[in-house]
Protein backbone atom coordinates (compact mmCIF):
# COMPACT_ATOMS: atom_id res chain seq x y z
CA UNK A 1 0.00 0.00 0.00
CA UNK A 2 1.44 3.45 -1.04
CA UNK A 3 0.40 5.12 1.73
CA UNK A 4 2.05 8.48 0.38
CA UNK A 5 -0.46 8.27 -2.67
CA UNK A 6 -3.25 8.61 0.14
CA UNK A 7 -1.29 11.27 2.43
CA UNK A 8 -0.70 13.47 -0.78
CA UNK A 9 -4.40 13.12 -2.31
CA UNK A 10 -6.01 14.11 0.67
CA UNK A 11 -3.64 17.34 1.35
CA UNK A 12 -4.67 18.55 -1.91
CA UNK A 13 -8.04 17.83 -1.69
CA UNK A 14 -8.20 19.90 1.40
CA UNK A 15 -6.18 22.32 -0.08
CA UNK A 16 -8.66 22.70 -3.44
CA UNK A 17 -11.92 22.01 -1.68
CA UNK A 18 -11.64 24.33 1.18
CA UNK A 19 -8.56 26.64 1.59
CA UNK A 20 -9.36 29.32 -0.53
CA UNK A 21 -13.24 30.15 0.53
CA UNK A 22 -13.98 32.89 2.05
CA UNK A 23 -14.10 32.00 5.91
CA UNK A 24 -10.96 31.01 5.43
CA UNK A 25 -9.37 34.47 3.86
CA UNK A 26 -11.63 36.42 6.23
CA UNK A 27 -10.04 34.68 9.64
CA UNK A 28 -6.51 33.95 7.97
CA UNK A 29 -5.85 37.46 6.81
CA UNK A 30 -8.26 40.17 7.06
CA UNK A 31 -8.60 39.26 10.83
CA UNK A 32 -4.96 39.88 11.57
CA UNK A 33 -4.57 42.97 9.03
CA UNK A 34 -7.36 44.33 10.98
CA UNK A 35 -6.36 43.65 14.24
CA UNK A 36 -2.70 45.22 13.78
CA UNK A 37 -4.18 48.32 12.27
CA UNK A 38 -5.43 48.44 15.32
CA UNK A 39 -2.68 48.65 17.33
CA UNK A 40 -0.17 50.31 14.95
CA UNK A 41 -2.63 53.74 14.58
CA UNK A 42 -3.16 52.92 18.27
CA UNK A 43 0.44 53.11 19.41
CA UNK A 44 1.50 56.02 17.02
CA UNK A 45 5.00 55.16 17.21
CA UNK A 46 4.73 55.18 13.30
CA UNK A 47 7.41 52.57 10.97
CA UNK A 48 10.06 52.00 13.62
CA UNK A 49 7.35 49.95 15.20
CA UNK A 50 7.08 47.56 13.13
CA UNK A 51 9.94 44.96 13.90
CA UNK A 52 8.20 44.81 17.48
CA UNK A 53 4.34 44.79 15.98
CA UNK A 54 5.51 41.82 13.70
CA UNK A 55 5.61 38.81 15.64
CA UNK A 56 2.07 39.46 16.76
CA UNK A 57 0.69 39.96 13.78
CA UNK A 58 2.28 36.78 12.17
CA UNK A 59 1.46 34.75 15.24
CA UNK A 60 -2.38 35.88 14.61
CA UNK A 61 -2.49 35.20 11.47
CA UNK A 62 -0.66 31.43 11.57
CA UNK A 63 -3.04 31.22 14.55
CA UNK A 64 -6.14 32.03 13.12
CA UNK A 65 -5.63 30.63 9.92
CA UNK A 66 -4.72 27.67 10.99
CA UNK A 67 -7.48 27.07 13.79
CA UNK A 68 -10.55 27.96 11.56
CA UNK A 69 -9.17 25.54 8.70
CA UNK A 70 -9.36 22.49 11.14
CA UNK A 71 -13.17 23.07 11.89
CA UNK A 72 -14.07 23.30 8.22
CA UNK A 73 -11.63 19.75 6.90
CA UNK A 74 -12.38 18.12 10.07
CA UNK A 75 -15.27 19.01 12.26
CA UNK A 76 -17.81 19.62 8.43
CA UNK A 77 -16.81 16.43 6.97
CA UNK A 78 -17.29 14.43 10.34
CA UNK A 79 -20.34 16.01 9.85
CA UNK A 80 -21.81 15.11 6.59
CA UNK A 81 -19.71 12.01 7.24
CA UNK A 82 -17.27 12.03 4.53
CA UNK A 83 -15.13 12.05 7.15
CA UNK A 84 -16.15 7.90 7.63
CA UNK A 85 -14.50 7.55 4.06
CA UNK A 86 -10.99 8.88 5.19
CA UNK A 87 -11.44 6.20 8.70
CA UNK A 88 -12.17 3.74 6.32
CA UNK A 89 -9.14 3.97 3.86
CA UNK A 90 -6.36 1.36 4.36
CA UNK A 91 -3.80 4.17 6.44
CA UNK A 92 -2.79 4.05 10.35
CA UNK A 93 -5.16 7.21 12.02
CA UNK A 94 -1.59 9.24 12.76
CA UNK A 95 -1.34 9.51 8.85
CA UNK A 96 -4.72 10.49 8.62
CA UNK A 97 -4.68 13.23 10.97
CA UNK A 98 -1.48 14.53 9.58
CA UNK A 99 -2.72 14.64 6.16
CA UNK A 100 -5.52 16.30 7.28
CA UNK A 101 -3.54 18.57 9.32
CA UNK A 102 -0.80 19.52 6.75
CA UNK A 103 -2.67 21.57 4.47
CA UNK A 104 -3.36 23.85 7.03
CA UNK A 105 0.39 23.92 8.31
CA UNK A 106 1.42 24.73 4.94
CA UNK A 107 -1.50 27.62 4.43
CA UNK A 108 -0.44 28.87 8.13
CA UNK A 109 2.90 28.76 6.97
CA UNK A 110 1.74 30.41 4.19
CA UNK A 111 -0.05 33.06 5.46
CA UNK A 112 2.92 34.06 8.52
CA UNK A 113 5.09 35.62 5.75
CA UNK A 114 2.02 38.05 4.00
CA UNK A 115 3.05 40.70 7.09
CA UNK A 116 6.15 39.61 6.54
CA UNK A 117 6.28 40.54 2.80
CA UNK A 118 3.90 43.84 3.53
CA UNK A 119 6.60 44.73 6.35
CA UNK A 120 9.60 44.78 3.82
CA UNK A 121 8.21 47.47 2.22
CA UNK A 122 7.32 49.44 5.51
CA UNK A 123 10.73 49.28 7.63
CA UNK A 124 14.08 47.71 7.83
CA UNK A 125 13.92 43.87 8.49
CA UNK A 126 17.57 43.41 7.98
CA UNK A 127 18.61 42.07 11.45
CA UNK A 128 15.84 39.36 11.36
CA UNK A 129 17.56 35.83 12.07
CA UNK A 130 15.50 34.25 9.43
CA UNK A 131 17.31 30.90 9.88
CA UNK A 132 15.89 30.98 13.61
CA UNK A 133 12.36 32.69 12.34
CA UNK A 134 11.52 29.78 9.22
CA UNK A 135 11.86 26.82 12.21
CA UNK A 136 10.02 29.28 14.81
CA UNK A 137 7.03 30.08 12.31
CA UNK A 138 6.69 26.40 11.21
CA UNK A 139 6.56 25.10 15.08
CA UNK A 140 3.60 27.99 15.35
CA UNK A 141 2.08 26.71 12.48
CA UNK A 142 1.89 23.00 13.62
CA UNK A 143 0.97 23.73 17.42
CA UNK A 144 -1.61 26.39 16.47
CA UNK A 145 -3.35 23.93 13.72
CA UNK A 146 -2.76 20.87 16.28
CA UNK A 147 -4.54 22.87 18.62
CA UNK A 148 -7.55 23.30 16.05
CA UNK A 149 -7.45 19.54 15.38
CA UNK A 150 -8.09 19.02 19.05
CA UNK A 151 -10.78 21.41 19.10
CA UNK A 152 -12.31 20.19 15.84
CA UNK A 153 -12.57 16.59 17.40
CA UNK A 154 -13.66 17.81 20.64
CA UNK A 155 -16.98 18.96 19.40
CA UNK A 156 -19.80 17.91 16.36
CA UNK A 157 -20.61 21.19 14.68
CA UNK A 158 -19.10 24.03 12.89
CA UNK A 159 -20.33 26.52 15.24
CA UNK A 160 -18.97 24.82 18.31
CA UNK A 161 -15.61 24.50 16.54
CA UNK A 162 -15.34 27.93 16.45
CA UNK A 163 -16.72 29.05 18.71
CA UNK A 164 -14.68 26.91 21.23
CA UNK A 165 -11.40 28.22 19.18
CA UNK A 166 -12.52 31.76 19.84
CA UNK A 167 -12.38 30.80 23.37
CA UNK A 168 -8.68 30.07 23.21
CA UNK A 169 -7.77 32.41 20.42
CA UNK A 170 -9.30 35.51 21.72
CA UNK A 171 -7.03 35.36 25.38
CA UNK A 172 -4.40 33.96 23.57
CA UNK A 173 -3.98 37.60 21.71
CA UNK A 174 -3.29 39.25 25.07
CA UNK A 175 -1.93 36.53 27.37
CA UNK A 176 0.82 35.43 24.97
CA UNK A 177 2.76 38.31 24.96
CA UNK A 178 1.66 38.89 21.29
CA UNK A 179 1.53 42.97 21.49
CA UNK A 180 2.21 43.56 25.54
CA UNK A 181 5.19 41.61 26.97
CA UNK A 182 4.13 38.72 29.54
CA UNK A 183 5.94 40.50 32.33
CA UNK A 184 3.37 43.77 31.60
CA UNK A 185 0.16 41.17 32.84
CA UNK A 186 -0.86 41.19 36.49
CA UNK A 187 1.18 38.26 38.04
CA UNK A 188 -2.04 36.25 38.84
CA UNK A 189 -2.33 35.74 35.03
CA UNK A 190 1.19 35.45 34.36
CA UNK A 191 1.80 31.43 34.82
CA UNK A 192 -1.33 30.88 32.51
CA UNK A 193 0.16 32.47 29.72
CA UNK A 194 3.43 30.20 30.19
CA UNK A 195 0.87 27.50 29.89
CA UNK A 196 -0.14 28.51 26.32
CA UNK A 197 2.47 27.65 23.69
CA UNK A 198 2.08 30.23 21.44
CA UNK A 199 3.79 32.36 24.23
CA UNK A 200 7.28 30.23 23.89
CA UNK A 201 6.49 31.11 19.53
CA UNK A 202 5.96 34.69 20.23
CA UNK A 203 8.97 34.87 22.55
CA UNK A 204 11.04 33.74 20.04
CA UNK A 205 9.88 35.75 17.64
CA UNK A 206 10.20 38.82 18.97
CA UNK A 207 14.18 37.03 19.96
CA UNK A 208 14.83 36.98 16.09
CA UNK A 209 12.86 40.15 15.05
CA UNK A 210 13.93 43.11 17.24
CA UNK A 211 16.32 40.89 19.96
CA UNK A 212 14.06 41.13 22.54
CA UNK A 213 12.77 37.90 24.22
CA UNK A 214 12.77 36.22 27.81
CA UNK A 215 13.45 32.64 27.24
CA UNK A 216 16.06 30.78 25.98
CA UNK A 217 15.77 29.58 22.35
CA UNK A 218 16.28 25.95 22.91
CA UNK A 219 13.39 25.99 26.01
CA UNK A 220 10.72 28.14 23.35
CA UNK A 221 11.85 25.32 21.04
CA UNK A 222 11.35 22.68 23.49
CA UNK A 223 8.45 23.30 25.05
CA UNK A 224 6.54 24.19 20.92
CA UNK A 225 7.67 20.86 20.06
CA UNK A 226 6.27 18.73 23.37
CA UNK A 227 2.90 21.02 22.96
CA UNK A 228 2.57 19.57 19.40
CA UNK A 229 3.01 16.28 20.21
CA UNK A 230 0.67 16.21 23.30
CA UNK A 231 -2.29 17.87 21.10
CA UNK A 232 -2.00 15.75 18.68
CA UNK A 233 -2.35 12.48 20.95
CA UNK A 234 -4.89 14.07 22.75
CA UNK A 235 -6.75 14.47 19.15
CA UNK A 236 -5.91 10.75 18.07
CA UNK A 237 -7.26 9.88 21.87
CA UNK A 238 -10.38 12.26 21.01
CA UNK A 239 -11.05 10.47 17.94
CA UNK A 240 -10.96 7.13 19.09
CA UNK A 241 -12.81 7.20 21.85
CA UNK A 242 -15.77 9.59 20.53
CA UNK A 243 -15.43 8.34 16.94
CA UNK A 244 -14.61 5.31 16.59
CA UNK A 245 -17.00 4.56 19.91
CA UNK B 1 -32.15 -18.28 15.55
CA UNK B 2 -34.60 -20.91 14.91
CA UNK B 3 -32.93 -21.95 12.23
CA UNK B 4 -29.74 -21.97 9.83
CA UNK B 5 -28.06 -23.68 6.92
CA UNK B 6 -26.15 -23.06 4.37
CA UNK B 7 -26.22 -22.47 0.63
CA UNK B 8 -25.28 -25.72 -0.86
CA UNK B 9 -22.31 -24.33 -2.92
CA UNK B 10 -21.11 -22.70 0.63
CA UNK B 11 -20.02 -25.10 2.00
CA UNK B 12 -17.05 -25.77 -0.28
CA UNK B 13 -16.24 -21.81 -0.09
CA UNK B 14 -14.56 -20.33 2.79
CA UNK B 15 -15.87 -18.03 5.51
CA UNK B 16 -14.95 -14.25 4.42
CA UNK B 17 -16.92 -12.81 7.43
CA UNK B 18 -16.73 -14.64 10.48
CA UNK B 19 -18.74 -13.27 12.95
CA UNK B 20 -19.36 -14.12 16.27
CA UNK B 21 -21.76 -13.40 19.08
CA UNK B 22 -21.15 -10.14 17.77
CA UNK B 23 -22.75 -7.18 20.51
CA UNK B 24 -23.10 -3.21 20.19
CA UNK B 25 -25.13 -0.99 23.13
CA UNK B 26 -25.89 2.81 22.95
CA UNK B 27 -26.46 3.62 26.29
CA UNK B 28 -29.65 1.58 27.68
CA UNK B 29 -30.28 0.47 23.57
CA UNK B 30 -28.90 -2.54 22.60
CA UNK B 31 -28.59 -2.13 18.71
CA UNK B 32 -26.63 -5.73 17.80
CA UNK B 33 -27.93 -8.41 20.44
CA UNK B 34 -25.04 -11.50 19.98
CA UNK B 35 -25.58 -11.77 16.27
CA UNK B 36 -23.56 -14.77 14.92
CA UNK B 37 -23.05 -15.45 11.07
CA UNK B 38 -20.69 -16.77 8.28
CA UNK B 39 -20.73 -15.01 4.61
CA UNK B 40 -18.93 -17.53 2.32
CA UNK B 41 -16.21 -15.99 -0.34
CA UNK B 42 -18.19 -14.93 -3.54
CA UNK B 43 -21.50 -15.01 -1.27
CA UNK B 44 -24.18 -12.33 -1.72
CA UNK B 45 -25.57 -12.40 1.30
CA UNK B 46 -28.43 -10.02 2.39
CA UNK B 47 -29.36 -8.42 5.84
CA UNK B 48 -32.87 -7.95 5.37
CA UNK B 49 -34.77 -5.82 8.71
CA UNK B 50 -36.80 -2.43 8.90
CA UNK B 51 -35.26 0.48 10.39
CA UNK B 52 -33.32 0.18 13.42
CA UNK B 53 -32.95 -3.37 13.66
CA UNK B 54 -29.40 -3.07 13.30
CA UNK B 55 -28.20 -3.87 10.01
CA UNK B 56 -26.23 -0.04 9.82
CA UNK B 57 -24.53 -0.79 13.03
CA UNK B 58 -23.21 -4.20 12.24
CA UNK B 59 -21.66 -3.23 9.20
CA UNK B 60 -19.96 0.15 11.27
CA UNK B 61 -18.53 -2.48 13.87
CA UNK B 62 -17.37 -4.93 11.19
CA UNK B 63 -15.62 -2.54 8.63
CA UNK B 64 -14.13 -0.45 11.74
CA UNK B 65 -16.34 2.58 12.48
CA UNK B 66 -17.30 1.40 15.23
CA UNK B 67 -16.23 -0.87 18.19
CA UNK B 68 -18.26 -4.13 19.73
CA UNK B 69 -19.50 -3.99 23.11
CA UNK B 70 -18.83 -8.31 22.80
CA UNK B 71 -18.17 -10.61 20.63
CA UNK B 72 -15.81 -11.12 17.79
CA UNK B 73 -15.40 -11.46 14.34
CA UNK B 74 -12.66 -12.07 11.41
CA UNK B 75 -12.53 -10.48 7.67
CA UNK B 76 -10.98 -13.10 5.26
CA UNK B 77 -8.83 -14.94 8.07
CA UNK B 78 -7.99 -11.98 10.33
CA UNK B 79 -8.90 -11.51 13.50
CA UNK B 80 -10.16 -7.79 13.01
CA UNK B 81 -12.05 -7.35 16.88
CA UNK B 82 -9.40 -5.37 18.43
CA UNK B 83 -8.15 -3.68 14.96
CA UNK B 84 -10.48 -3.94 12.23
CA UNK B 85 -8.24 -1.74 10.07
CA UNK B 86 -5.70 -4.95 9.60
CA UNK B 87 -8.30 -5.99 6.69
CA UNK B 88 -9.59 -2.48 5.85
CA UNK B 89 -8.20 -3.15 2.07
CA UNK B 90 -9.70 -5.70 1.17
CA UNK B 91 -13.08 -3.92 2.11
CA UNK B 92 -15.02 -1.54 -0.19
CA UNK B 93 -18.06 0.13 1.84
CA UNK B 94 -21.09 1.94 0.18
CA UNK B 95 -22.69 3.92 3.25
CA UNK B 96 -26.64 4.37 3.80
CA UNK B 97 -25.56 8.17 2.77
CA UNK B 98 -24.13 9.46 -0.16
CA UNK B 99 -20.65 10.73 1.39
CA UNK B 100 -18.78 11.85 -1.34
CA UNK B 101 -17.44 15.46 -1.39
CA UNK B 102 -19.99 18.02 -2.76
CA UNK B 103 -17.32 20.42 -4.04
CA UNK B 104 -15.65 18.11 -6.32
CA UNK B 105 -16.62 16.79 -9.67
CA UNK B 106 -17.88 13.07 -10.30
CA UNK B 107 -14.61 12.12 -11.87
CA UNK B 108 -12.16 14.12 -9.19
CA UNK B 109 -14.13 12.22 -6.26
CA UNK B 110 -13.60 8.87 -7.22
CA UNK B 111 -10.18 9.69 -8.02
CA UNK B 112 -9.63 10.61 -4.75
CA UNK B 113 -11.11 7.55 -3.60
CA UNK B 114 -9.05 5.55 -5.47
CA UNK B 115 -6.01 7.35 -4.18
CA UNK B 116 -7.08 6.58 -0.64
CA UNK B 117 -6.47 3.06 -1.49
CA UNK B 118 -2.67 3.94 -3.26
CA UNK B 119 -3.49 3.51 -6.31
CA UNK B 120 -0.98 5.17 -8.80
CA UNK B 121 -2.59 8.45 -10.66
CA UNK B 122 -2.73 6.64 -14.88
CA UNK B 123 -4.36 3.68 -13.04
CA UNK B 124 -7.21 5.91 -10.75
CA UNK B 125 -8.05 7.84 -14.15
CA UNK B 126 -8.52 4.79 -16.07
CA UNK B 127 -10.50 3.30 -13.73
CA UNK B 128 -12.48 6.07 -12.68
CA UNK B 129 -13.56 6.91 -15.96
CA UNK B 130 -14.10 3.19 -16.80
CA UNK B 131 -16.71 2.97 -13.17
CA UNK B 132 -18.30 6.54 -14.71
CA UNK B 133 -19.17 4.42 -17.48
CA UNK B 134 -20.34 1.75 -15.93
CA UNK B 135 -22.44 3.16 -13.65
CA UNK B 136 -23.97 5.74 -16.40
CA UNK B 137 -22.53 8.82 -15.65
CA UNK B 138 -19.90 9.89 -17.83
CA UNK B 139 -21.87 12.74 -19.23
CA UNK B 140 -21.65 14.23 -15.50
CA UNK B 141 -18.06 13.28 -14.96
CA UNK B 142 -16.91 17.12 -14.92
CA UNK B 143 -20.22 18.49 -12.90
CA UNK B 144 -20.03 18.54 -8.96
CA UNK B 145 -21.19 16.06 -6.98
CA UNK B 146 -23.46 18.17 -4.98
CA UNK B 147 -25.26 19.01 -8.23
CA UNK B 148 -26.10 15.46 -8.89
CA UNK B 149 -29.64 13.99 -8.21
CA UNK B 150 -30.38 11.33 -5.56
CA UNK B 151 -29.86 8.26 -7.86
CA UNK B 152 -26.76 9.98 -9.71
CA UNK B 153 -25.43 10.34 -6.12
CA UNK B 154 -26.07 7.03 -4.78
CA UNK B 155 -24.59 5.55 -8.43
CA UNK B 156 -21.52 7.75 -7.93
CA UNK B 157 -21.86 6.46 -3.65
CA UNK B 158 -21.15 2.52 -4.98
CA UNK B 159 -18.88 3.42 -7.96
CA UNK B 160 -16.18 4.97 -4.98
CA UNK B 161 -16.75 1.70 -2.90
CA UNK B 162 -15.70 -0.58 -5.58
CA UNK B 163 -12.96 1.57 -6.97
CA UNK B 164 -9.83 -0.35 -5.35
CA UNK B 165 -11.88 -3.37 -6.97
CA UNK B 166 -12.65 -4.84 -3.43
CA UNK B 167 -12.93 -8.39 -2.59
CA UNK B 168 -15.74 -7.68 -0.34
CA UNK B 169 -18.36 -5.04 -0.95
CA UNK B 170 -20.55 -3.77 2.24
CA UNK B 171 -23.47 -2.16 0.73
CA UNK B 172 -25.88 -0.11 3.03
CA UNK B 173 -29.23 0.12 1.61
CA UNK B 174 -28.44 0.86 -1.74
CA UNK B 175 -31.02 1.34 -3.39
CA UNK B 176 -33.28 3.41 -0.48
CA UNK B 177 -35.17 6.56 -1.82
CA UNK B 178 -34.11 6.87 -5.56
CA UNK B 179 -36.52 6.10 -8.46
CA UNK B 180 -37.04 3.12 -10.46
CA UNK B 181 -35.04 3.37 -13.19
CA UNK B 182 -31.72 4.13 -10.95
CA UNK B 183 -32.67 1.12 -8.63
CA UNK B 184 -33.06 -1.30 -11.14
CA UNK B 185 -29.35 -0.03 -12.67
CA UNK B 186 -28.02 -0.34 -8.83
CA UNK B 187 -29.09 -3.91 -9.15
CA UNK B 188 -27.88 -4.86 -12.58
CA UNK B 189 -24.48 -3.72 -10.97
CA UNK B 190 -24.69 -5.65 -7.53
CA UNK B 191 -25.87 -8.55 -9.44
CA UNK B 192 -22.59 -8.22 -12.33
CA UNK B 193 -19.93 -7.34 -9.23
CA UNK B 194 -21.49 -11.11 -7.87
CA UNK B 195 -20.98 -13.02 -11.11
CA UNK B 196 -17.49 -11.49 -11.07
CA UNK B 197 -16.54 -13.04 -7.82
CA UNK B 198 -17.14 -10.04 -5.73
CA UNK B 199 -18.44 -11.27 -1.80
CA UNK B 200 -21.22 -9.10 -1.36
CA UNK B 201 -23.16 -7.79 2.46
CA UNK B 202 -26.18 -6.09 1.24
CA UNK B 203 -28.19 -5.01 3.66
CA UNK B 204 -31.67 -3.55 2.82
CA UNK B 205 -35.89 -3.12 3.84
CA UNK B 206 -36.78 -4.21 0.54
CA UNK B 207 -37.78 -7.73 1.07
CA UNK B 208 -38.42 -8.00 -3.25
CA UNK B 209 -34.74 -6.79 -3.56
CA UNK B 210 -33.35 -9.07 -1.32
CA UNK B 211 -35.35 -11.70 -2.42
CA UNK B 212 -34.26 -11.50 -6.10
CA UNK B 213 -30.53 -10.55 -4.95
CA UNK B 214 -29.45 -12.87 -2.62
CA UNK B 215 -28.18 -16.58 -2.37
CA UNK B 216 -28.59 -16.29 1.68
CA UNK B 217 -30.86 -14.15 3.74
CA UNK B 218 -31.06 -13.42 7.31
CA UNK B 219 -33.52 -11.82 9.02
CA UNK B 220 -33.30 -9.23 11.66
CA UNK B 221 -35.04 -7.76 14.44
CA UNK B 222 -34.04 -5.96 16.90
CA UNK B 223 -30.48 -6.65 16.75
CA UNK B 224 -31.13 -10.25 16.64
CA UNK B 225 -30.62 -12.79 13.40
CA UNK B 226 -34.07 -14.18 13.92
CA UNK B 227 -33.84 -16.66 10.75
CA UNK B 228 -30.74 -17.01 8.53
CA UNK B 229 -31.13 -19.59 5.26
CA UNK B 230 -31.21 -19.94 1.30
CA UNK B 231 -33.84 -18.13 -0.13
CA UNK B 232 -35.17 -21.91 -1.41
CA UNK B 233 -34.71 -22.69 1.88
CA UNK B 234 -36.76 -19.72 3.59
CA UNK B 235 -39.68 -19.94 1.12
CA UNK B 236 -40.11 -24.03 1.30
CA UNK B 237 -42.95 -23.58 3.86
CA UNK B 238 -45.43 -21.20 2.57
CA UNK B 239 -44.44 -22.81 -1.18
CA UNK B 240 -45.73 -26.07 0.07
CA UNK B 241 -49.02 -24.35 1.05
CA UNK B 242 -51.39 -23.06 -1.85
CA UNK B 243 -52.84 -19.35 -1.22
CA UNK B 244 -55.66 -17.63 -2.81
CA UNK B 245 -56.86 -13.47 -1.95
CA UNK B 246 -60.13 -13.05 -2.46
CA UNK B 247 -61.52 -9.10 -2.96
CA UNK B 248 -65.06 -8.66 -1.71
CA UNK B 249 -67.43 -5.81 -1.95
CA UNK B 250 -69.11 -6.10 1.23
CA UNK B 251 -67.86 -8.48 4.28
CA UNK B 252 -70.16 -9.20 7.12
CA UNK B 253 -70.69 -12.30 9.96
CA UNK B 254 -68.12 -14.57 10.81
CA UNK B 255 -67.33 -15.16 6.76
CA UNK B 256 -64.03 -17.12 7.48
CA UNK B 257 -65.72 -19.41 10.21
CA UNK B 258 -68.48 -20.29 8.01
CA UNK B 259 -65.55 -21.01 4.80
CA UNK B 260 -63.93 -23.09 7.43
CA UNK B 261 -66.80 -24.95 7.92
CA UNK B 262 -68.02 -25.43 4.71
CA UNK B 263 -64.66 -26.10 3.23
CA UNK B 264 -62.69 -28.81 5.51
CA UNK B 265 -59.02 -28.34 4.93
CA UNK B 266 -59.00 -24.80 4.08
CA UNK B 267 -57.86 -21.93 6.12
CA UNK B 268 -59.19 -18.88 6.19
CA UNK B 269 -58.23 -14.94 6.96
CA UNK B 270 -59.02 -11.49 7.21
CA UNK B 271 -56.49 -9.43 5.22
CA UNK B 272 -58.48 -6.20 5.32
CA UNK B 273 -62.48 -5.38 5.51
CA UNK B 274 -62.66 -6.32 1.85
CA UNK B 275 -60.01 -8.79 1.25
CA UNK B 276 -59.61 -12.63 2.74
CA UNK B 277 -57.16 -14.91 1.93
CA UNK B 278 -57.48 -18.67 2.12
CA UNK B 279 -54.54 -21.26 2.45
CA UNK B 280 -54.27 -24.89 1.72
CA UNK B 281 -52.23 -27.71 1.94
CA UNK B 282 -53.85 -28.78 -1.50
CA UNK B 283 -54.89 -27.08 -4.55
CA UNK B 284 -58.03 -24.52 -3.98
CA UNK B 285 -61.02 -24.78 -6.28
CA UNK B 286 -62.22 -21.24 -6.86
CA UNK B 287 -66.12 -21.91 -8.10
CA UNK B 288 -67.22 -23.42 -5.12
CA UNK B 289 -65.62 -21.16 -2.90
CA UNK B 290 -67.00 -17.75 -4.75
CA UNK B 291 -70.68 -19.65 -4.96
CA UNK B 292 -70.46 -19.90 -1.30
CA UNK B 293 -69.57 -16.76 -0.74
CA UNK B 294 -72.28 -15.38 -3.54
CA UNK B 295 -75.00 -17.55 -1.62
CA UNK B 296 -73.87 -15.91 1.79
CA UNK B 297 -74.80 -12.68 0.35
CA UNK B 298 -71.37 -11.72 -0.46
CA UNK B 299 -70.50 -10.08 -4.17
CA UNK B 300 -66.74 -11.43 -4.92
CA UNK B 301 -64.91 -8.59 -7.56
CA UNK B 302 -61.44 -10.63 -7.37
CA UNK B 303 -59.85 -14.00 -6.67
CA UNK B 304 -56.32 -14.24 -7.29
CA UNK B 305 -53.99 -16.85 -6.72
CA UNK B 306 -50.90 -15.52 -4.61
CA UNK B 307 -46.89 -16.28 -5.41
CA UNK B 308 -45.08 -17.67 -2.86
CA UNK B 309 -43.02 -14.88 -1.31
CA UNK B 310 -40.23 -14.15 0.95
CA UNK B 311 -42.33 -11.20 2.18
CA UNK B 312 -44.92 -13.72 3.22
CA UNK B 313 -41.95 -15.52 4.85
CA UNK B 314 -40.63 -12.45 6.94
CA UNK B 315 -43.65 -11.61 8.06
CA UNK B 316 -44.57 -15.23 9.71
CA UNK B 317 -41.49 -15.10 11.18
CA UNK B 318 -40.95 -11.37 12.42
CA UNK B 319 -44.53 -10.47 12.76
CA UNK B 320 -44.01 -7.37 11.50
CA UNK B 321 -46.81 -6.38 9.34
CA UNK B 322 -46.30 -6.12 5.64
CA UNK B 323 -48.36 -2.73 5.96
CA UNK B 324 -45.37 -1.59 7.91
CA UNK B 325 -42.96 -2.61 5.81
CA UNK B 326 -44.72 -0.63 2.54
CA UNK B 327 -44.93 2.44 5.23
CA UNK B 328 -41.77 2.11 5.90
CA UNK B 329 -40.80 1.71 2.22
CA UNK B 330 -42.86 5.02 1.43
CA UNK B 331 -41.70 7.38 4.20
CA UNK B 332 -38.02 5.87 3.07
CA UNK B 333 -39.27 7.70 -0.22
CA UNK B 334 -38.35 4.14 -2.20
CA UNK B 335 -39.65 2.76 -4.97
CA UNK B 336 -39.53 -1.10 -5.92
Amino acid sequence: MKWWIAFWNIVLKDMRAYYLKPPNISWGLMFPVAWTGMFFIRSGLGFESIPSLLPGVVSISVLFGTTSMLAVTVTFEKKNRSFERLLLAPIPLELLMLAKTGGAIFFGFLNAFVPIFVALFLADLSTIDWLTLLPAVMLIAVVSTFLGLWIAVSVSEVFEAQTFSNFFRFPMIFLCGLFFPVESLPVFLRPLSYVLPLTYGVDILHGTTHGNHTMPFALDFAVLTGACLLLFFMSLRNIHRSWIA
Amino acid sequence: MKNESTHSSSDDRRPVIEVRQLTKRFGEVTAVDGITFDVFQGELFGFLGPNGAGKTTTINVVTGLARPDSGNFRISGLECTQNPRVAQHLMGVVPDESNLYPELTGFENLCFCAALYGMPKRERRIRAAELLKTVGLSDAAQRKFGGYSKGMKRKLTIAAGIIHSPQILFLDEPTTGIDVASARQIRQLIAGLHEGGTTIFLTTHYIEEAERLCERIAFVVKGKVVQMDTVANLLQPVQQKKAMLFSVSNMFGDLCGKLAAAFPGLECSTVSSRQLRIESAHSISIGPVVRFMEDQGIEVTEARRLTPSLEEVFVRITDIELDAMRKEKEKSGGSQ
